[in-house]
């Protein structure tokens, strides 16, 4: 008896979640699934798993908030006011014994100088050598494993790749340091030795996995009605190569090489351990030694007191480094999704 | 004739671009094992280190990466997997909340570590830990608002959630459709599909998911670096509260605030060593078990 009303139960139970199958969460339950007796730990678990879901939205804005919540004091704060004017962290100023007005960080000085300006140069300067580097072998690599290369060794370099790109960082920073540096300035005389080249080369083996990986999905995705067209055209492998495939595959190349850059940019101790770590602003030597952004918050953060203004200029690093890789990030992924839209209309 | 040596123009070239990223790959790896393998014993591995960090062995920076990253995934991966279950199995692939989950994951994956130490810094170190001791135990003490290895582990797994999500949701994806209709059509509920059909064809490549996790947080440093690392600790945490050795902290420390860098060199190949066999063997289980879900799955 009581298994044949559960039987009915069970039919309606299928007619209900058959209507649901559209994968929306269950909204409003109505009156037959609420009397077809599901175990309490099922619902529960089901609310855990639409919450526990909103844990990454979570986690972004809380990042933001208490990254924030550090830095925005200086604001308002008159400890800070009498230490640091808020217009001296980005503009130069003409400090005492000195003949110009300097862009300069010094946070042990006397007075302290706060000017962010030379870190972020830094930062931009390691980035960009490491992009020169990975962008060409990352999207050369991406071309040969999917245009040229037989299956064979396909099925090797692309573990090979990902096996570069599960090093740690501090793996790639020690091998800079000890390995890169030192041969590096034997080869080339390096007035200094360690300086933003060998910080990038270092950064550049982090960076060519990232590049890789997406620009050869794009180009992998790119339909082969497309190249099998120029092929019948008369075209040759290498105009379908740059003609054809690559002008398809471009949002993805750019998603790839867009996300590289956000990925270099916050990289730390690659550059912590490698780039020497001087702030000196100098736009166009890039074998001098530099201070990054990055490598700054993590060899300052441990030494200052909290609530200091320096640490709250570290923090403001911090809130900027978050936002500038938050926008990399959007752009890169509108720019893969539009690969993905423009490749589907097309067939 | 001109066309094709242009052909071979661009494989050479792109070639010659695979070629040298796999040279940086040999050299990087032959250093490190020529020089790391004769300092490999099993007192290196089992013994402290001495005061001066460099001689005696590594074990309490060894036991501290395992300790911690045991805690991260305890923290991280069921969250992990249930966003994972949330996207692929619940929410319409239109809804606004499946977007903005996603846009998340997107982002949280590509914020720099080092904002992540600073994330940990100020919120579970501050304000969560701050906060206990505050209503606990009056506003001097400090008994959870400091650097310990419970808020390093934590800050790691929020760092590594998008890597497990991602690769749960690529596992839920190789399920077929089908096998969830037939469910559903014998009258499962949605809840009892994914538990008992889903998951269970799933496994292998969640297990991936959560070693590639465990691998990257292994690795990690720069979030740890003001949440819970020690430079040098007499003694191994047995607490939540204590702070810890760690592998990847132990090379960054030893190679950039030694006195003497000639002295630690083998200790520091040594170390390293260790860390990329632990990740590598970690990553090379994940890439075997992803090939054997994949070929399961296979019809």
């Amino acid at each position: 008896m009581t298994e044949q009303t559960l039987e009915a139960g069970e039919g309606t139970q299928a007619t209900e979640t058959r209507r649901r199958i559209s994968f929306r969460p269950p909204r409003a339950r109505s009156k037959l699934a609420s009397s077809f007796r599901t175990p309490l730990w099922h619902r529960v678990a089901e609310r855990m798993i639409a919450v526990l879901a909103l844990a990454a939205i979570a986690a972004i804005a809380l990042i933001f908030i208490f990254i924030a919540r550090e830095a925005a004091p200086m604001f308002w704060e008159s400890d800070f006011a009498q230490e640091v004017q808020l217009k001296d962290l980005f503009i130069a100023k003409q400090w005492k014994g000195y003949e110009e007005p300097v862009y300069i960080w010094q946070p042990v000085g006397e007075p302290a100088k706060f000017n962010v300006i030379p870190l972020f140069v830094g930062s931009l300067k390691v980035t960009l050598l490491a992009m020169l580097m990975s962008v060409p072998l990352g999207i050369g690599c991406a071309m040969f494993v999917a245009l040229y290369a037989p299956r064979a060794v396909r099925e090797v370099v692309k573990p090979t790749i990902e096996l570069l790109a599960g090093i740690p960082s501090v793996v790639l920073g020690f091998f800079a340091l000890m390995v890169l540096a030192s041969w590096a300035q034997a080869t080339f005389g390096f007035h200094f030795r360690l300086n933003a080249v060998v910080a990038a080369v270092g950064l550049a083996l982090t960076i060519v996995p990232v590049i890789f990986t997406i620009s050869e999905d794009a180009i992998q995705s790119v339909p082969r009605t497309l190249t099998e067209a120029a092929l019948a055209l008369g075209a040759r492998k290498y105009q379908v190569a740059i003609r054809v495939v690559l002008p398809a595959a471009l949002p993805g190349i750019a998603a790839g090489v867009v996300l590289g850059f956000g990925r270099a940019i916050g990289e730390t101790m690659i550059v912590l351990m490698a780039s020497g770590n001087a702030a000196i602003m100098d736009l166009f030597d890039f074998t001098t030694s530099v201070r990054t952004v990055t490598a700054t918050i993590a060899a300052e953060l441990g030494e200052v007191a909290q609530g200091d203004p320096h640490w709250r200029v570290l923090f403001l690093l911090g809130v900027m480094l978050f936002g500038v890789t938050f926008v990399l990030n959007i752009v890169g992924d509108l720019a893969i999704q539009r690969l993905h839209k423009k490749l589907t209309a097309g067939s | 004739m001109r066309n094709t040596k242009k052909d071979w123009l661009l494989a050479g070239l792109t070639g010659l671009s695979l070629l040298v990223i796999l040279l940086f790959l040999a050299i990087l790896l032959g250093q490190i094992v020529w020089n790391g393998a004769p300092v490999i014993s099993v007192k290196f591995l089992t013994e402290s280190p001495g005061a001066d960090m460099v001689s005696g062995g590594i074990w309490p920076a060894i036991y501290g990466t395992v300790f911690l990253t045991l805690l991260m995934t305890l923290a991280g991966v069921p969250v992990g997997i249930a966003t994972a279950i949330f996207l692929n199995e619940y929410a319409s692939p239109r809804s606004r909340l499946a977007k903005l989950v996603r846009i998340a994951v997107n982002n949280l994956a590509g914020v720099p570590s080092i904002v992540f130490g600073l994330f940990g810094l100020g919120f579970f170190i501050i304000f969560v830990g701050g906060g206990i001791d505050s209503l606990f135990y009056g506003d001097s003490a400090r008994v959870w608002g400091k650097p310990s290895i419970l808020w390093a582990s934590l800050t790691l797994a929020v760092l590594t959630l998008p890597v497990v999500i991602v690769t749960t949701e690529e596992a839920l994806k190789t399920v077929p459709r089908e096998i969830r209709d037939a469910s559903l059509a014998l009258g499962a509920t949605r809840f009892q599909t994914v538990y008992k059909i889903v998951l269970p064809n799933a496994k292998g490549g969640i297990l991936t998911g959560v070693i590639l996790a465990v691998s990257r947080g292994a690795g990690e440093v720069a979030p740890i670096i003001f949440c819970g690392a020690a430079n040098f600790l007499p003694y191994l945490p047995t607490d939540l509260r204590d702070m810890f050795m760690h592998l990847g902290y132990h090379v960054y420390a030893l190679a950039t605030q030694s006195p003497n860098v000639d002295a630690a060199r083998p200790t520091l190949y040594g170390t390293v060593l260790v860390l990329l066999m632990l990740t590598f063997s970690l990553n090379l289980l994940a890439v075997i078990l992803r090939a054997r879900s994949r070929a399961a799955l296979r019809p």
